[in-house]
């Protein structure tokens, strides 16, 4: 009897989860421009594509009140994978063989990304990553491209500060969540590079109370001139008050990971001084206004404000960059064949982003150098653009 | 040398006081009903959301203090209430697994309610540092520790000088015996939840300004607790203090001796050591089951 139960609510499950995905991709009409798209809107991987999710939703809606695209609407085929590769994997299948879409966004994670590649490239199916990962684009893959910088330039940015300064002996800190370990995988990588030595290599758990171990045995480090903290959201605070509360003076810098509001109001005085490399979209308010970038991010910002009544995150830009670019690669390709709009999407030049001026070829899929980012030191409490 | 020593000796008791507070309410839920109450984390996130989320609309500290501590108490008394008394015939081990349910639940509410946002609390006294032979040591860490103090010194009071913490004893030991020479034991049961809602909120209180407070603090905090709890003994508050420290001690000095990297790991082999060769952990009571 009891297993009977179970199976019946088993079966139910199952006919409900089906009805779901059937009715998410049911109501779009021939003749309508499909866009598909797999991403993480629940799960451990949610904080990224809770934001994706609401920002095409958003702006599929505004492209259609403003007449479409090529005289077509837009609609947004949607599945969630949940934050398993595995689903992902599937997912694109579907995409392909049953939505028949003509262009895919998404894969919210490197790993959901990666898994969705093979079939991509199978099908000949336009696809842009919202993955955070340099394996994406390198190698480049003929039908893959990817919108988000990587942690790669962000070390790099930081690591061309720092010789501006004359600082060759860095100790780094990084946290041991997924961020802060690709971070210090990739600060490590590129050091060399530009002659920078990292002389210490410590880390910090995301939820630790406190880190003044680490920083005393850093200060005890001979010749370390900086230290780099790579890490996300309150651990990186509470870095900061401990290195305030040791009384070390040397140059502090945090990652892309903290360049929000919530920083400096944790971190208070102790994050006087402080310098990181942030993406424009989260310094809208700081730009000068003849930055080429400052309208395309106050009004995404606006225009997520008010719908949402939530803070723009990078990772909702990142969305918005890759739907704005795969519309402008179907207009110029001026129809929905997939091989045009691939090379229409290769062909992206000076298209600006929220997260960058794009810039496209056949040897970079991301287009982003290392200008996307601005370095900025904080000051009396505010953000300011360091010089 | 010693500077660096005392620093680390500094940031583990700072952690290890922490660990203490959160320890120290496992051990009266357990001692009242010999539940593990998986939902204290929650009741230690509780009291410091609600003082840091007080103090940003401008109520002055100690009243933001009062209330955190009465919100997490009503909390606290709900669990019971509803969650627990309706299952009270129930084994430990079902109850157990009620709490589970309880702590996701609180920790849902407080995340659709009140945001994933962290949020900061003022230190008590400043955050200028105290010097001592080259370390550093913040005010707060002296209010956790002498909080704690005192809170120990009160239950031990408790439990042995007074008629209700006896009464809650005998519960723990045999719930039958107990009612039959007229304790009251579903009220035991509910004062105890209360009180140690009452103390982690008051913990969480206390580490919210050395570690800010977000809606899943209880988490790591509520584990940290258990170990600590166990490492020491459970339903023992010498125990919960012993184990606390120890354990931030340890992954100090592990990470300022050996590598950071191994911090959360030697711990657990310690752990493990301890419970291996004393199963009912460095104060536990010494109880023969009789048959």
């Amino acid at each position: 009897m009891k297993r009977r139960d179970l199976l019946e609510l088993a079966t139910v499950a199952i006919a409900t989860m089906t009805l779901a995905a059937t009715s998410m991709g049911a109501y779009a009409q021939s003749g309508d421009i499909k866009i598909g798209s797999v991403l993480s809107v629940t799960g451990p991987a949610a904080f990224l594509g809770e934001p994706e999710l609401k920002t095409l939703q958003l702006y599929v809606e505004r492209i259609n009140a403003a007449g479409g695209v090529l005289g077509r609407k837009l609609t947004l085929v949607s599945y969630d994978d949940g934050g398993d590769a595995n689903k992902a994997n599937g997912f694109a299948k579907r995409l392909i063989e049953s939505d028949n879409v003509d262009l895919i966004i998404g894969g919210t994670t490197t790993g959901a990304t990666m898994a969705m590649v093979p079939l991509v490239e199978k099908a000949g199916m336009p696809f842009i990553s919202l993955g955070g990962g340099v394996v994406i684009v390198e190698p480049v893959k003929k039908w893959v491209f990817k919108t988000p910088h990587t942690d790669r330039m962000a070390a790099e940015k930081i690591f061309t500060d720092m010789n501006k300064r004359g600082l060759k002996k860095v100790a780094l800190l990084s946290e041991t969540s997924g961020f802060g370990q690709s971070g210090r995988k990739e600060t490590l990588a590129v050091a060399a590079k530009h002659g920078i030595e990292v002389v210490a290599d410590e880390t910090y758990g995301p939820k630790d109370a406190d880190m003044t171990a680490q920083l005393t045995k850093i200060k005890g480090v001979a010749g370390v001139q900086a230290v780099l903290v790579f890490g996300l959201g309150q651990g990186p605070a509470v870095v900061t008050k401990n290195y305030a509360q040791l009384g070390i003076k040397l140059p502090m810098y945090q990652s892309h990971g903290v360049a929000s509001d919530e920083y400096t109001k944790l971190a208070g005085n102790a994050a006087e001084g402080v310098r990181l490399p942030a993406p424009s979209l989260l310094v809208a308010d700081s730009l000068p206004a003849n930055d080429p970038q400052k309208p395309v991010v106050t009004a995404y910002r606006k225009a997520y404000v008010d719908r949402y009544k939530e803070d723009v995150s990078l990772f909702g830009g990142a969305a918005l960059d890759a739907l704005m670019i795969g519309v402008d690669a179907i207009k110029k390709a001026g129809s929905t064949d997939k091989v045009k709009v691939r090379d229409a999407i290769e062909a992206t030049k000076g298209f600006v982003g929220t997260g960058g001026i794009v810039n496209m070829s056949a040897t970079d899929h991301m287009g982003l150098d290392l200008s996307a980012f601005r370095m900025l030191e904080i000051k009396n409490g505010n953000w300011t653009i360091a010089q | 040398m010693t500077a660096q020593f005392l620093q680390f000796l500094f940031s583990g008791i700072t952690i290890g006081a922490t660990y203490a507070l959160a320890a120290l309410g496992f051990s009266i839920i357990y001692n009242a009903s010999g539940v593990i109450n998986f939902a204290q984390g929650e009741f230690i996130m509780l009291g410091g959301m609600a003082a840091a989320l007080l103090t940003a609309q401008g109520v002055p500290l100690p009243l933001a203090i009062a209330l955190a501590v009465v919100v997490a108490v009503v909390a606290g008394l709900l669990v019971e209430k509803l969650a627990i008394e309706p299952a009270k015939n129930a084994e430990v081990v079902t109850l157990i697994i009620i709490t589970i349910g309880a702590s996701l639940f609180i920790r849902g509410l407080v995340q659709v309610t009140l945001g994933k946002g962290t949020h900061a609390l003022p230190s008590f006294s400043g955050d200028k540092p105290l010097e001592l032979l080259g370390a550093t040591l913040l005010p707060q860490s002296l209010w956790v520790l002498g909080v704690m103090l005192v809170i120990v010194a009160a239950l031990a009071w408790f439990f042995t000088r007074t008629l209700q913490g006896k009464a809650m004893l005998a519960t723990s030991h045999n719930k039958l015996a107990a009612q039959l020479v007229g304790i009251n034991t579903k009220a035991i049961l509910l004062v105890s939840f209360g009180l140690s809602a009452a103390l982690g909120a008051l913990g969480g209180i206390l580490v919210a300004p050395i570690t800010n407070t977000s809606y899943d603090v209880g988490i790591m905090l509520g584990l940290k607790g258990f170990v600590a709890a166990t490492l020491g003994g459970l339903g023992s508050g010498a125990g919960a203090i012993v184990g606390g420290l120890l354990l931030g001690l340890v992954e100090a000095m592990t990470a300022g001796y050996v590598s950071s990297s191994y911090k959360d790991a030697v711990p657990f082999v310690l752990i493990l050591l301890v419970l291996f060769f004393m199963p009912r952990g460095l104060f536990g009571a010494k109880i023969t089951e009789r048959v």
